[in-house]
């Protein structure tokens, strides 16, 4: 063989190999069949707390619905960010236009590993990067729950998103990267209110997808947590709540979720008065537990550059 | 005299609008209903015991600065820049309005059957508050 064609050869070799190492890579990564089936029978009753502090209805609620409004999930709300626009789907419990007709394994997938019941990767502005990090009984108990919500007809717009970002297999590098389970912090001496408080804010609360600062790629930098960021989203700042950017008391920030008032009796504004809304639906411990593990996180210097 | 009373209206009208400009008067506005709501902020919480003439006055306050609420004077257009107001402000004008006057009529209720009680309170801080939250989630942008 001459010597062009030996390179050639070996480019294509290359360029296979390469092809079979990134589509390894990327394959979506579903829960083993033993963990899914370990999946305990969901309770309704209880996953309505956890869909409030999940925040379900910010993102799939109809925008601008109120009231009871917020428990019809037809989506639609468009996430306008640096990357596109991404487009909340239904996860109402219509059957072919929602949610209605998956099974828990798929719901848990979706909701754990970010992969769809297709075997696709979702977007992270599907928060499961936070919420992998949610039990299992709290999974089971908020598939019980969307269960009983109503069945809204009509599917949302596709995302819309540019190159690179439109191909979703991509997103399965990242998550090798960004989807870790494991708790962000780890607090000395955590009392059983900043644990439950530690869950709801790293895990279902997911507030850390907006508090923190992300890096070029859309992953969090955790080693900043909470330290504030430039809003993904929308205009302005997302404020630093470690000790080092608020000086609420505990007192202060749980009454702020109940109420939506800063101790100045200012107003809670932007994208987190609908979170408000959602944590005042809340039970007062949970609230607390928030505010205290607040409180015990380690500080940071602001996470966005000084305006 | 006629003419004397139309002159000092008018005289009147040119020195109150001319004192502050409409930023800093919905700003001092805004500062007010913080002002307001803060003597009963501690009576909700239960920091502080119910006390009749402090709910009273501070919802009698609250009232008087909300009826000053006036849209045109205070949100002209071109007044945004630089400040938190919004840009959405001026491109949804009629929502804008009806929440400002939504607002204004829940105040006037609040006011017209003053909280008799803790709970009350609690109540009214609720009602009055969900208004803050609607017109701030869409048309201002924390500068901090």
């Amino acid at each position: 063989m001459r010597l062009a064609g030996k390179l050639a050869l070996s480019a294509a070799v290359l360029a296979g190999a390469s092809a079979l190492a990134f589509w390894w890579l990327t394959a979506p990564r579903v829960l083993p069949a033993e963990v899914v089936a370990a999946f305990p029978p969901g309770n309704a009753a209880e996953g309505e707390r956890i869909f409030w502090a999940g925040g379900c209805a910010s993102c799939h609620a109809a925008p601008g619905a109120e009231g009871e409004a917020r428990l019809a999930l037809p989506g639609g709300l468009q996430l306008k960010t640096g990357f596109g626009a991404f487009i909340a789907p239904n996860i109402s419990s219509h059957p072919t236009d929602g949610i209605g007709a998956w099974n828990i394994g798929e719901f848990a997938n979706a909701m754990q590993r970010g992969v769809s019941p297709d075997g696709r990767h979702y977007y992270p502005a599907f928060p499961y990067t936070s919420y992998a990090r949610m039990t299992r009984d709290d999974v089971a108990d908020l598939f019980a729950f969307l269960k009983t919500v109503p069945a809204v007809e009509g599917r949302a717009e596709p995302t819309r998103l540019g190159f690179p970002f439109n191909i979703r297999r991509g997103i399965g590098l990242w998550k090798l990267v960004n989807l870790d389970p494991a708790p962000v912090v780890s607090i000395e001496g955590a009392t059983a209110e900043v644990l439950r408080g530690q869950y709801l804010v790293e895990g279902p609360g997911h507030c850390g997808e907006c508090h923190t600062p992300r890096d070029v790629s859309g992953g969090l930098k955790t080693g900043e947590w909470l330290s504030g960021a430039v809003a993904a989203e929308g205009e302005g700042v997302v404020p630093n709540i470690t000790p080092d950017g608020l000086s609420w008391s505990a007192a202060d920030i749980a009454y702020y979720l109940e109420s939506g008032f800063t101790p100045d009796f200012d107003s809670v504004g932007g994208s987190m008065v609908d979170v408000q809304k959602n944590m005042a639906m809340l039970p007062a411990e949970d609230r607390a537990a928030i505010a205290a593990y607040v409180k015990a996180i380690p500080g940071h210097p602001n996470g966005y550059p000084a305006r | 005299m006629k003419k004397f009373l139309l002159a000092a209206a008018a005289l009147t009208f040119a020195v109150t609008a001319s004192i502050a400009g409409p930023v800093e008067d919905r700003e001092a506005m805004m500062k007010g209903f913080g002002g307001a709501l803060g003597q009963l902020g501690p009576i909700a919480k239960g920091e502080k015991p119910y006390d009749a003439a402090v709910v009273n006055a501070a919802i009698e306050q609250l009232s008087a600065n909300a009826m000053k609420f006036d849209v045109a004077a205070m949100f002209p257009a071109g007044s945004g820049e630089g400040t938190e107001a919004l840009p959405a402000i001026w491109e949804n004008m009629a929502d804008f309005e009806a929440k400002v006057a939504k607002f204004k009529a829940d105040v006037a209720g609040v006011a017209a059957n003053p909280p008799a009680d803790q709970a009350a309170v609690g109540a009214a801080l609720g009602v009055i508050g969900g208004n803050c939250g609607a017109c701030h989630q869409t048309y201002r942008a924390k500068k901090s």
